[in-house]
């Protein structure tokens, strides 16, 4: 029972990643219908800014601020100077150009950085506390799980109560309509990308330290845990990222602790699989959608 | 062509790909008035608001909104020189409440408390809308998202409206009465209003002007009353 | 296929079947495809001995990326199906070579055609798995079917270290392949007899993909990408031709994943990771999306690229650890840059601008062969 209360606790904390990660994917994927394939390796690129700025200022916060404000400009840079000159007419292109990004975005950081593992810090201890003899979480999780929760609460806000939220989603889903009422069409997707990309920034930074390091392949496995987390929630629903993360990470947690961590990526596979082929529009959509 | 006239369009071509669909459109109208442009199907009438709108920029020609050219705007920068485009098939999004899609057409708007004024201004113009705040774009009836579409346009104040299509898939009773609030808008702001319209006789039967198009051209243009009355011109444009 | 069809141009350089008059008759599609497979087996066994190991082994490199690059082709460019997982498809191919090779061996089993068997076992070992993929596949679209064979590129090498008992984890297994046929001399170059194995599989399967691509099941596969709905409405069963496209495109995967291995006569999880899949994706989009030609310019690229950034490492004096992530890194970079900008700029690739440059040139000769 304790360890299934720890498995359940370390699975919500994981999934509040996966979560964050998810949401990244879902706003550029609403904003812009490109599932953003490059996203792991530009969070992976924005977590070696925030390496470099650490080593050199000594600080943990100087760098994680860093890696947000990377996130929010490379997000930006590639809506402007890559995805704004892409035939969208058919929807392998965008998705071979973000491969491409991935390709070029891991090169890079492998030349400047190299390919080997480098240390990732973690701002709070990670060993977990102990309430009444359980062990439940650390305050690494604990953090985890409050800028995630900023980051959620914070979007809901923009989204929902702010004139430019209004703006975003009136470009997203009408753009003829909203630029003949005055909307700067491309003004708001390029900001939705660089949002997308600073959440996907701060996903990196909480989930490097709780893997092998920081690695330009790091986020791979990671992606593919987002992407299912985005896809069981439904690639429309901002909601159903954050659900589908923390169900997600819970998976991962018991697949791990009951039967083996070897197995987890089998299980985020079965998962994808299963989703798509019983509910293709997630778990949230009220029908399924089939584009074609 | 004196001081008053709010839209000068002269030589106007426009069209999609390589074939243009306009050749060479020239229209007036002047401030304060309602035109409407009237023709068959395939006419070019649609198009001539997409470029007058920027939504199609034009191959050539010149269109001037009061006095100033608008080659070169872009279209997010028409609505503060005061053009609505109320597009065909009206255009309120589905996904946004009635609330938001007022309130997307006031916006760009610097002056707030005026934009507050004028989205409870279409609220009380528009009852319906009112009781309806929270309903999403796609949950309203055709005369809903009518009167919400223009609604969204006056929220701006315009001095231009086009409207393409208003009458389309609404009952007669909704038709007359969008037709009627057109009349009264003019009288009590001065509104200007370039009315695209399939439903000839209640197009002119509110309209100033009358403008017949052929084949992407403007074959004439006369009072709306002549063209009403006068069973030649309208055996010989409108076929009826 | 023994008709002669009269269908679209072919996109396949054709060996000029005779000026002939208009209207006259063509040879069938099987006939000239043997035909061209036959000038290129004679034209690589005379290069074959012309070329010094190394060549030989990297022209033989080529032809293992062109079984799957072709494979890929067919899918994506002519199915419009995307596969980001063909690199595991090729590690199917390439692990089930290993297992039967050490099977045969240990059984005693010596001579060539025990070889050509593993090679078959791996492409049906591919197929079975494109089969799975392919029916799960034929019920996504777009960005829901990258993603799941995304996945699939990610997982499938993770599991050799997850059951390591089988597939030995991250070392991998030993493919112990035979040397060339007494018949052939004491002194015949190992790379030499590579080039001729891996040639001849893959000549023979472009062959059957070639004769596929003008089939009716081409023209099939072609009706669903461009329009699913209006494939349906003309009586195409628009999933089982999905699945096909799928399964066909895995047995060329597992060839090349197969030659591959057989090449290195190793095989390990490393060598099929998911940058290899995004290679071959790479590979097929800057070769031309839709032609088989396309892909052997893809495949060219994926082995004289490296090549190419290696020599361009050398030209500067770099420290070695500096050399090292250049050389591993440039052309991953080069690979990237190169897929945004074809994808931007030229979407139908080298084989796209060779097919422009082509009509320009034949526009300026009249009288010369009309297409």
């Amino acid at each position: 029972m304790d360890r299934f209360v720890f498995l359940t606790l370390d699975g919500l904390s994981r999934g509040a990643v996966y979560a964050a990660f998810a949401l990244a994917l879902v706003l550029i994927w609403r904003a812009a219908r490109i599932v953003n394939f490059a996203q792991g390796a530009m969070a992976v690129a924005t977590a070696y800014v925030a390496y470099s700025v650490s080593a050199a200022t000594g600080s943990y916060w100087l760098g994680f601020l860093a890696a947000l404000a990377a996130g929010l400009l490379l997000g930006a840079a590639v809506d402007l100077a890559v995805m704004r000159f892409v035939d969208h007419r058919s929807p392998l292109n965008p998705v071979i150009v973000a491969l491409g990004l991935v390709l070029l975005i891991q090169a890079v950081l492998g030349m400047v950085y190299g390919n080997e593992f480098l240390p990732a810090e973690a701002p709070f201890s990670r060993s977990a506390l102990t309430v009444a003899g359980v062990a439940v979480l650390s305050p690494y999780d604990l953090f985890a799980f409050a800028a995630v929760g900023v980051v959620v609460v914070g979007l809901a806000w923009i989204f929902t109560r702010t004139a430019v939220g209004l703006r975003m989603r009136a470009a997203a889903f009408a753009p003829e309509v909203s630029r003949l009422l005055g909307v700067n069409v491309g003004g708001m997707l390029t900001l939705g990308w660089a949002l997308a990309s600073g959440v996907g920034a701060l996903a990196g930074m909480l989930v490097i330290p709780t893997e092998l390091g920081l690695h330009p392949h790091a986020m791979d496995l990671v992606f593919v845990s987002a992407f299912t987390a985005a896809v069981v929630g439904g690639l429309d629903s901002p909601p159903g990222a954050v659900v589908g993360g923390l169900a997600v990470g819970l998976l991962l947690s018991y697949v791990s602790g009951y039967a083996g961590s070897d197995l987890t990526p089998l299980a985020v596979l079965v998962l994808l699989l299963a989703v798509l082929l019983v509910r293709p529009g997630g778990l949230f959509a009220p029908v399924a959608a089939r584009r074609v | 062509m004196s001081g008053d006239d709010l839209l000068v369009v002269r030589g106007l071509v426009a069209g999609y790909g390589a074939a243009p669909v306009l050749h060479g459109v020239d229209l007036t109208v002047p401030a304060g008035t309602i035109a409407a442009v009237v023709g068959a199907n395939g006419a070019g009438k649609t198009t001539l608001l997409r470029a007058l709108s920027g939504m199609l920029r034009p191959l050539a020609g010149r269109v001037a909104l009061a006095g100033d050219d608008l080659r070169g705007v872009p279209v997010e920068q028409l609505v503060r020189r005061g053009m609505a485009h109320v597009p065909e098939g009206r255009g309120v999004v589905g996904e946004l409440t009635v609330d938001e899609n007022l309130r997307l057409g006031g916006l760009w708007r610097r002056d707030r408390a005026d934009a507050t004024r004028a989205l409870d201004e279409v609220y009380q113009l528009f009852e319906p809308l009112a009781r309806r705040r929270r309903h999403l774009g796609h949950q309203l009836s055709g005369g809903e998202r009518q009167m919400l579409a223009l609604g969204r346009a006056l929220v701006g104040r315009p001095r231009l409206l086009l409207l393409d299509e208003p009458s389309l898939g609404l009952a007669p009773r909704v038709v007359a009465q969008t037709m009627a609030l057109l009349r009264q808008l003019r009288e009590a702001t001065g509104l200007t209003v370039l009315l695209v319209e399939q439903n000839v006789r209640s197009a002119l039967s509110v309209a100033d002007q009358g403008v017949v198009m052929a084949l992407g051209r403007v074959v004439s243009t006369a009072p709306a009353a002549r063209l009403r009355d006068d069973d030649d011109l309208r055996h010989a444009y409108l076929g009826f | 296929m023994s008709a002669t069809r009269a269908a679209a141009p072919p996109r396949t350089p054709a060996p000029d079947a005779g000026p002939g008059p208009a209207g006259g008759r063509r040879v069938p599609t099987l006939l000239r495809h043997l035909a061209v497979a036959a000038v290129a087996a004679l034209l690589l066994t005379a290069v074959s001995y012309g070329l010094d190991p190394f060549r030989n082994f990297q022209l033989a490199t080529v032809a293992a990326y062109l079984c799957a690059t072709a494979g890929l082709t067919v899918l994506t460019g002519l199915n419009g199906q995307l596969s980001l997982g063909h690199g595991a498809l090729m590690a199917t191919g390439a692990y089930t070579v290993a297992f039967c090779q050490t099977a045969f061996l240990d059984a005693g089993l010596t001579g060539g055609w025990w070889l050509a068997l593993s090679l078959a076992a791996a492409v049906l070992a591919a197929l079975a798995v494109g089969a799975v993929v392919g029916v799960a596949a034929a019920r996504l679209r777009g960005p829901y079917l990258a993603g799941v064979t995304l996945a699939v590129a990610v997982v499938v090498p993770a599991l050799t270290v997850t059951f390591d008992g089988v597939f030995n984890g991250e070392q991998g297994l030993s493919v112990p392949v035979e040397p060339p046929p007494a018949g052939l001399g004491p002194y015949f170059p190992y790379e030499r007899w590579q080039l001729w194995v891996a040639a001849a599989a893959t000549l023979l399967a472009l062959v059957l993909l070639a004769n596929l691509v003008r089939s009716r099941y081409g023209r099939t596969f072609r009706a669903v990408r461009d329009d699913e709905v209006a494939a349906r409405l003309a009586g195409i069963h628009v999933a089982r031709t999905q699945v096909l496209a799928f399964v066909v495109s895995a047995a060329g995967a597992g060839l090349g994943g197969a030659l591959l291995a057989v090449l290195a006569q190793s095989v390990s999880p490393g060598a099929f990771s998911l940058t290899l899949s995004l290679f071959l994706l790479m590979a097929v989009v800057i070769g031309g999306l839709g032609s088989l030609a396309g892909a052997l310019w893809g495949a060219v690229l994926l082995v004289v690229l490296p090549d190419l950034t290696h020599t361009l490492t050398e030209q500067f004096t770099l420290s070695p650890a500096v050399a090292q992530r250049m050389e591993g890194n440039l052309p991953l970079a080069i690979f990237g840059v190169t897929l945004i900008v074809v994808m931007i700029a030229a979407p139908g690739g080298v084989q796209g601008l060779l097919a422009r440059l082509g009509r320009a040139l034949a526009a300026r000769l009249p009288g010369r062969r009309r297409s």
